[in-house]
């Protein structure tokens, strides 16, 4: 009744393979756009920006790459945390040798760099699949983290061991450093989400994404119809790469301010992000935003039920929290294995025949 | 009347042209077993060559060599008359061989049409650049490769399924998808293992349908196992029967019907004792 497609119709091959064939989910597309671009700037503060939005948006943008990896293209991978690291680094480098330059670009290099680097640990999943390559994977995650504690020309030989951002700008706007705005650094996250999810969804609708998926669902049938499995794999995880490595670039320069490899990309960041893919539907972009948001949420959310509201101690509410993680994994891989994004479609496909279902 | 350079007119009139690939004394070995042994035979353009033989006979390995999933220990594949240097399956596709299985191999997590359309990919040439870019070259290319799928689709009758997940679909409508996927890449030899395993006769009847007119339409040459004699002896213009790895006859229909060891084969043989 609310949710219909009856008169939308597409007279045009470009019409009918556009992101939101439907006109209500292209209105509402955009309706939340205006919202994130020309509402939300204004009316938040630094503490919604650091507890929610920069996670929310850092964490979306890796989401995203790694779903293209596990979910469009079926390759496990536990090595995002090391990814992230490489993009954080490539970008402290950066950032430190070119002052003078605007921290998109030092940002997209640092993605291309990721790219590359997961290219190069995407080899062996020419050879390997399911559970073996997600130990191969395990290992770029130790050997990088291990490369950027030991090396210290990648620190700068600082004494410390971190790295610390330095103050950088965009178009003479404050955007690293003690002194930023809470918009500022909002808005220049969300347009490279913004950017990631355009090209995400760009390439999983065409030719590159069918590729991947019919790798995904069965890889010798994929190589008999012509698919090129070894560029159909490395470009996953090489655009895959990309956006994990604009996400630690973000993470640590913007977000964090100084980090230490062992201590902010460790496995665990592999697990939550991975977490999130599962969480929100492996296979879908909106999905990578809903289990980013969820994640992100969650404790806040709890902290604020539980703490503020009924007065519990803190570390009990954060034990909680894990628990509520550890939970709701195994309900989701019972339950619904296309997670949210699932859950979703469901509640659209009945909105649809709603009220009148027969 | 076979051994013309540039083909042959079949009973019903079609005129068959040049040899499109040619198999060259083939021999295919797993370990001691020798699944083939010293086959030749030819497929011409625009005809309907059947490869038949009782179970084990070897048939299937046939095809794998053909489309480059087996590599033969001896012998030589010459497809459009040049000698086919040893290749991985995806660049036999890309030469223009396309193929069904015999178990439905389509891509499950993926829309009717989108399966189709990866059947288009051999064609789709734009880099990732403009993929990501997606206006401009992307789309135009998705476009034209989308006019070709919906045509296949239209010939095929699966218009009103082009948007369900294949894992809804019941086996004789898979089958059907998968053939539109091989055809949606234009192909020049469209291999079919079995294209009616499993199927009632109604089911056998429509497939039958598609493929002759698949070979009338667009002048596919289609080489196709198939185990339905009936089926067989209607659709095929020339037949090879294999028995135990071996060619045991190659000819016309008739020809093969009335071939002592084809029947040998099928019927068995008393042995002398």
């Amino acid at each position: 009744m609310f949710y219909r497609e009856a008169g939308d119709f597409s007279t045009s091959y470009p019409e009918d393979s556009q992101t939101f064939p439907i006109r209500f989910d292209r209105y509402r597309y955009y309706l939340v756009l205006f919202v994130a671009i020309f509402v939300i700037p204004f009316t938040i503060n630094d503490y919604w920006v650091n507890s929610i939005f920069l996670p929310f948006l850092i964490y979306a943008i890796a989401a995203i790459g790694l779903n293209i990896l596990v979910g469009y293209c079926g390759q496990v991978s536990l090595g995002t945390g090391g990814f992230m690291a490489v993009g954080a680094y490539a970008c402290y480098k950066l950032m430190t040798s070119f002052p003078e330059v605007s921290m998109l670009i030092h940002v997209l290099i640092a993605g291309l760099i990721t790219a590359g680097v997961g290219v190069l640990f995407g080899l062996p999943s020419l050879r390997i699949k399911g559970f073996y390559l997600a130990v191969a994977t395990l290992a770029a995650q130790f050997f990088l983290v291990w490369l950027f504690n030991r090396v210290p020309w990648f620190y700068n030989y600082s004494a410390s061991g971190q790295i610390s951002a330095p103050e950088r700008t965009v178009f003479g706007i404050e955007i690293t450093g003690p002194n930023t705005e809470a918009w500022a650094t909002y808005l220049f996250c969300l347009a490279f989400v913004i950017f990631s999810a355009v090209i995400a969804r760009n390439l999983t609708r065409g030719a590159f994404g069918r590729k991947w998926m019919a790798i995904r669902d069965m890889d010798i049938a994929a190589e008999i119809i012509g698919v090129n499995p070894l560029m159909a794999k490395l470009s996953a995880f090489a655009v895959s790469s990309f956006f994990i490595g604009i996400s630690g670039a973000l993470f640590f320069a913007v977000y964090l301010g100084a980090a230490e490899a062992g201590d902010a990309f460790s496995i665990q960041k592999s697990f939550i992000v991975l977490f999130m893919v599962i969480i929100g539907g492996l296979g879908s972009i909106f999905g990578s935003f809903a289990g980013a948001a969820f994640l992100v949420v969650l404790p806040v959310a709890l902290k604020l039920v539980g703490v503020d509201w009924i007065g519990w101690p803190t570390d009990i509410v954060a034990h909680l929290n894990l628990v509520v993680v550890g939970a709701l994994i195994i309900i989701f891989l019972i339950m619904e294995p296309h997670g949210l994004a699932q859950l979703w479609r469901v509640t659209k496909e009945k909105l649809r025949l709603w009220p009148f279902p027969h | 009347m076979l051994d013309q350079a540039d083909g042959y007119m079949t009973a019903d009139g079609r005129q068959i042209g040049p040899v499109v690939m040619e198999m060259k004394n083939i021999t295919l070995r797993f370990g001691g077993v020798e699944a083939i042994k010293n086959i030749s035979f030819d497929i011409r353009e625009g005809e309907v060559r059947a490869i038949i033989g009782p179970n084990g006979a070897g048939k299937s390995s046939m095809l794998n060599v053909i489309s480059g999933f087996y590599v033969p220990q001896d012998g030589q594949v010459l497809y459009k008359g040049v000698q086919r240097p040893q290749m991985r399956p995806y660049q036999v596709a890309q030469q223009g061989i396309a193929r069904t299985f015999q178990n439905i191999a389509l891509f499950e997590g993926m829309s009717v049409l989108d399966n189709v359309m990866t059947g288009r990919l051999t064609h789709m040439k734009t880099g990732m650049f403009s993929q990501a870019l997606w206006k401009g070259r992307a789309e135009k290319e998705e476009t034209a490769n989308r006019e070709v799928a919906e045509r296949i689709i239209d010939f095929l009758e699966i218009q009103a399924i082009r948007k369900t997940p294949v894992a809804r679909l019941p086996y004789g409508l898979k089958k059907r998808v998968e053939l539109a996927r091989a055809l949606a890449a234009e192909p020049s030899l469209l291999l079919l293992d079995e294209p009616m395993a499993g199927m009632n006769v109604e089911e056998k009847e429509d497939m039958s349908r598609f493929i002759l007119s698949m070979n009338d339409e667009f002048g596919t040459t289609i080489a196709l196992i198939e185990h339905d004699m009936g089926v067989v002896m209607d659709l095929s213009d020339r037949v090879v029967v294999m028995d135990y790895g071996k060619k045991i006859g190659d000819g016309t229909p008739d020809e093969v019907r009335n071939n002592q060891a084809v029947i040998d084969a099928y019927l068995g043989v008393a042995h002398d004792e």
